[in-house]
C-alpha cells in the first residue's frame, strides 16, 4: 500500500496512506501516513458506525496539509469493537437440525446449508447486497462441487472460463462467505473475526469439508491448486490450531 | 488488533519477514487547502465491479470504482484470508469509505470527491504495481484529483 504512495507523489500527486501493519510502513516509509491500530480487513476500525470512521477518515486528510514526511502518525483510539472481544462466549445463534443416521458428509453439509439459508437471506436482504458473489454458484452447487472434491470425485470444470484451481478457491470463498453471512445476520451479533473463524473451522461440517478439500489438492500435480490449497484457503490462526 | 503482538505467532513471523521494498524517501508533494482538495481512494482490498472479472494470486492491476458504484455492485476478491471479512460484509465503507468522503465534501471539509476511485489486491508484490500505478496518474490528474487516500485491508 505504501508503495503506491511514493509512485504517485513522484508524480506530484499528494497521498496519504493508513497503515495497518506499522512495522511494514517503518521500512518502505511513504510520503504520510496514519498508523490504525484495527484489525486487518477494518482499516476505518468499525462496520455501520460513521463517526467513527469519519474520525479515522480526516485524521489521514489532515496529515496532507504536512509536507515534512515521511512521517507516521498514530490514530489515538482503538476500534470501538474489535477481536479482542473475541472470547466473550458467542455462539453461532443458528442451531443446525440433527444428524440422521449413517448420514453421509454430502447430506451432512446439506443440512448445514438448509438451516443457514434463511440466515443468509435475512443478512442479504438487511445489507442490500452478498459477499456471496465469488463463483457466480447457487450454495447448493458451491455445495455439490465441496463434497465431490472431498471425496476425491471427478468436478469435472465448474466455472466456465475459469482454471481449476481458480474454480476451487472462488467457490471455497463461496461457501465460507454464505456461512459468515448466515452466522453474523442479526444486528448487534457480537461475533468477532476470530469467533467466526473458530467457529467455522472447528465446528461445521462445510469447514471439514474444505480441509478434506486442502487435504486433496495439496497432493495434486496442478501447481497452482497446491499453492491455492496450502496457502489461501485455511486462515493462519485456523491453521495453527488445527496444526496444519 | 493490527499491533503485531495482536496476530497469532504465525502471523507475526509471515509480518516480521515480508520483504518490503527499499524506495528510499520520496518528497511530499504539495496542494492547495484541504477544504479545496479533490480526493480519490486508492485501495488494496481487491475491490471491483462484479461485471468484472475478479483478482487472481499474482495480479498486479487494478480496477476502476466509479463514485457512483451502488454497494451492491461493488465486489471483493482479495485472495488473502488472514484478514476480517465481516466488517465488510456488514459495511463497505469499513474498506472503501466512499460515502464518509462524500458527506466530508457535503460539509466543506473537502473539496470535492473523484469521479474514480481505483483498487488494486494488495497481496501482490508492490514493484509489480508500479507500472499500473504510473498509468493511472493521467487518469487521476484528468480527474483533478490532488488528493489520494491510499487504504489498505
Amino acid at each position: 500500500m505504501s508503495a503506491i504512495g511514493h509512485y504517485l507523489e513522484a508524480a506530484g500527486i499528494p497521498t496519504v496512506s493508513i497503515s495497518l501493519i506499522r512495522l511494514h510502513t517503518e521500512k518502505i516509509r511513504p510520503p504520510r501516513a496514519l498508523w490504525v491500530p484495527f484489525e486487518l480487513g477494518r482499516p476505518m476500525g468499525a462496520p455501520n458506525d460513521a463517526p467513527f470512521q469519519t474520525r479515522v477518515l480526516k485524521a489521514a486528510l489532515c496529515l496532507l496539509e504536512r509536507n515534512d514526511g515521511p512521517l507516521i502518525a498514530d490514530f489515538p483510539e482503538n476500534a470501538p469493537l474489535s477481536a479482542s472481544a473475541d472470547g466473550d462466549g458467542w455462539v453461532c445463534p443458528v442451531s443446525f437440525a440433527a444428524p440422521v443416521s449413517d448420514e453421509t458428509p454430502d447430506a451432512a453439509l446439506r443440512r448445514e446449508i438448509a438451516s443457514l439459508k434463511p440466515w443468509q437471506a435475512l443478512a442479504q436482504e438487511r445489507r442490500g447486497r452478498t459477499t456471496f458473489d465469488q463463483s457466480g454458484l447457487s450454495i447448493d452447487a458451491v455445495a455439490a462441487y465441496v463434497s465431490a472434491f472431498a471425496a476425491g470425485e471427478s468436478t469435472g470444470q465448474p466455472l466456465e472460463g475459469v482454471a481449476a484451481a481458480e474454480a476451487f478457491k472462488r467457490i471455497a470463498d463461496d461457501l465460507q462467505a454464505f456461512y459468515q453471512e448466515a452466522a453474523t445476520a442479526q444486528p448487534g451479533h457480537g461475533a468477532g473475526f476470530t469467533d467466526v473463524l473458530e467457529w467455522f473451522w472447528g465446528q461445521t461440517e462445510a469447514g471439514k469439508q474444505l480441509l478434506a478439500c486442502r487435504a486433496r489438492a495439496v497432493g495434486s500435480d496442478d501447481k497452482r491448486l497446491k499453492f491455492i490449497a496450502e496457502r489461501l484457503l485455511v486462515p493462519a490462526v485456523a491453521q495453527a490450531r488445527l496444526n496444519l | 488488533m493490527a499491533r503485531l503482538e495482536d496476530l497469532p505467532t504465525g502471523m507475526v513471523e509471515h509480518m516480521k519477514l515480508l520483504p518490503c521494498p527499499d524506495l528510499g524517501e520520496t518528497a511530499c508533494a504539495s496542494g492547495p487547502p484541504l477544504h479545496r482538495r479533490r480526493v480519490a481512494i486508492v485501495s488494496t482490498a481487491g475491490l471491483g465491479r462484479k461485471s468484472e472479472g475478479g483478482f487472481k494470486p499474482g495480479d498486479a492491476d487494478y480496477r476502476v470504482l466509479p463514485a457512483n458504484l451502488p454497494a451492491s455492485d461493488l465486489t471483493m476478491s482479495h485472495i488473502s484470508v488472514n484478514y476480517d471479512r465481516t466488517g465488510f460484509q456488514e459495511d463497505i465503507n469499513i474498506a472503501f469509505p466512499i460515502e464518509r468522503l462524500k458527506e466530508l465534501a457535503n460539509a466543506g471539509e473537502i473539496g470535492s470527491v473523484a469521479d474514480y476511485h481505483y483498487s488494486f489486491m494488495g497481496a501482490s508484490d508492490p514493484v509489480l504495481m508500479q507500472p499500473a500505478v504510473e498509468s493511472l496518474i493521467g487518469p487521476l490528474k484528468a480527474d483533478g484529483v490532488d488528493a489520494v487516500v491510499l487504504i489498505p485491508v
